[in-house]
């Protein structure tokens, strides 16, 4: 009973706060709804008793990602978004996408099945905490994808270099 | 939940969970009613140890030796006129030092002060140490923004790109404490100090803890780091435009910063509330001292250090501080991780823990 108070609390929330994020014409408010849906998220890991996923989420998301929004949204000075009439000229063909996806979506909700039971239940993590069940999971078992992500991630962060030396030369 | 309700067991008519409920309220009123007096009068101590270093006496007037002056400056802060400028955004103006200080006050539920006395003893405890410093960066860039004024506004811009890049150096250089102690839990980090034949990881970190006092400096933005809020350049910086009992709150979230700053220090470094195992066995009487006083004056050496960086060095420039986080101490706390690292497994391999 408690359970299903939580959950629907938080997914409340989070429908709520991702409407309101992009509704908002003043862009910092926007960003500041999104803060918040970022935190429900993140008790929704809690909730999970997925602890370091969810310190992760806050620290990843809400303590840099978000910051390095703020910070851009300050650089350019956006005060409020210019209020126009139709910002995209085939709203019809979005419509149309955009229903297609949520029927695909729905479909897929009604046609689910639960994985099988793996090695990690609920009583094996909390013998072992979270956080030690993820680094032996993540070095352990899936140590090459997890390079390879890292890889991906390298050659991100030169291109962006090369795209920000290329003015000084 | 559930499990705590089908236990209940009536004890003076008043069912277990209400119990639990209560001794949780108390030890959170506890918690913070000590650290607001220890935040007022670090303010104290703060003036008094910089007006000795400049050879002068600091505050004397309000009571003996100007004892009740924080008090005083609280009393004042609180009845001070609140002014709010006319094209501020109003509730985000509000809101942002409440922020600041929530973010600072929330920290507080996992700092173990004595062996047994925190709030919440969670196993991310370092973590969620780190969630809510990044958090505090919040009310400042906030606070900036939402004055509509162009000494706040760089002094939040200035503030936020700081607080991303102290905070990677920062995580960093604990890392080698999680290694070494193999834990995220702090009360776990300062059992495994007591263990450990040094009895505090400074010893073995370090590198690390001079790269974390210097971005925990950096992280709280103070002096030699407190571009945010230089004040020959930008008044007053973020808070320019605060006045009365929001500016107060700033304040307090900034001290409150430093206290969690110092205690993260101390139990991660220094021992906690233990104190060396050598020590105690050369003089066995100092067992009876009990551990929140070993904490308090580790707590009071951190923040004495920091003023004592206040009033000898000159502010960095911002190019420096910069270079200073990216090239200088990102580079050290990785080398520390990867040293620590392949110590442990040669000393694991030969035998000893």
């Amino acid at each position: 009973m408690i359970n299903q108070i939580f959950f629907f609390y938080f997914s409340a929330v989070i429908v709520a706060m991702s409407v309101m994020a992009i509704t908002r014409r003043q862009v910092l408010h926007g960003v500041l709804y999104m803060l918040l849906m970022f935190f429900h998220i993140a008790g929704l890991y809690l909730f999970l008793n997925a602890e370091f996923i969810s310190a992760v989420q806050i620290i990843v998301y809400a303590g840099a990602i978000m910051v390095l929004f703020l910070f851009v949204i300050m650089l350019l000075n956006l005060r409020e978004d210019i209020r126009k009439k139709q910002f995209i000229a085939v709203w019809p063909m979005g419509l149309l996408v955009s229903s297609g996806i949520l029927m695909v979506v729905l479909m897929s909700m009604l046609t689910v099945r639960t994985g099988t039971k793996g090695v990690w239940g609920i009583a094996q993590i909390e013998r072992v905490t979270e956080t030690v069940a993820v680094g032996t999971v993540l070095y352990m078992q899936y140590l090459f994808p997890f390079e390879v992500a890292s890889l991906v991630l390298l050659v991100a962060i030169i291109g962006a270099i090369v795209l920000a030396k290329r003015k000084v030369k | 939940m559930a499990t705590l309700i089908a236990l209940e067991t009536a004890r003076f008519g008043v069912p277990q969970w209400l119990w639990t409920i209560g001794f949780i309220i108390v030890k959170i009123a506890v918690v913070l009613a000590g650290v607001m007096l220890h935040v007022a009068y670090a303010t104290y101590f703060e003036r008094k140890v910089i007006g000795r270093m400049q050879n002068r006496l600091g505050p004397m007037i309000v009571g003996p030796y100007g004892l009740l002056q924080p008090i005083a400056d609280g009393i004042k802060s609180f009845f001070k006129e609140d002014i709010i400028p006319t094209n501020a955004d109003k509730p985000i103006f509000f809101m942002a030092p409440v922020l600041g200080l929530m973010a600072a006050l929330s920290s507080l539920a996992v700092v173990p002060f004595f062996n047994g006395f925190v709030i919440a003893n969670i196993n991310i405890g370092l973590l969620f140490l780190f969630a809510m410093s990044s958090l505090a960066v919040y009310g400042v860039i906030l606070g900036g923004w939402s004055s509509n004024s162009k000494f706040s506004f760089l002094g939040s811009l200035r503030a936020s790109a700081q607080v991303i890049s102290y905070e990677v150096p920062l995580g960093l250089s604990l890392v080698g404490v999680m290694m070494m102690a193999g834990s995220l839990n702090i009360t776990e980090i300062v059992n495994a100090q007591s263990r450990y034949p040094g009895g505090m990881y400074i010893i073995a970190q370090w590198l690390g803890f001079f790269v974390f006092v210097v971005s925990a400096i950096a992280e709280t933005n103070r002096s030699p780091f407190d571009l945010p809020e230089a004040e020959q350049e930008l008044i007053a910086g973020f808070f320019t435009e605060y006045s009365g009992m929001r500016f107060a709150l700033f304040f307090m979230a900034e001290y409150t910063g430093m206290i969690i700053m110092s205690s993260i220090a101390v139990l991660c470094f220094l021992g906690g509330w233990t104190i060396p195992p050598f020590v105690l066995k050369l003089l066995p009487f100092l067992g009876v001292v009990p551990g929140i006083v070993w904490f308090i004056m580790k707590l009071y050496v951190c923040i004495f250090f920091y003023y004592w960086i206040r009033s000898t060095l000159p502010r960095y420039r911002y190019d420096q501080l910069m270079a200073i986080g990216w090239k200088v101490l990102i580079p050290l706390s990785l080398a520390n991780i990867v040293i620590t690292a392949v110590l442990k497994i040669l000393l694991h391999h030969a035998g000893t823990p």
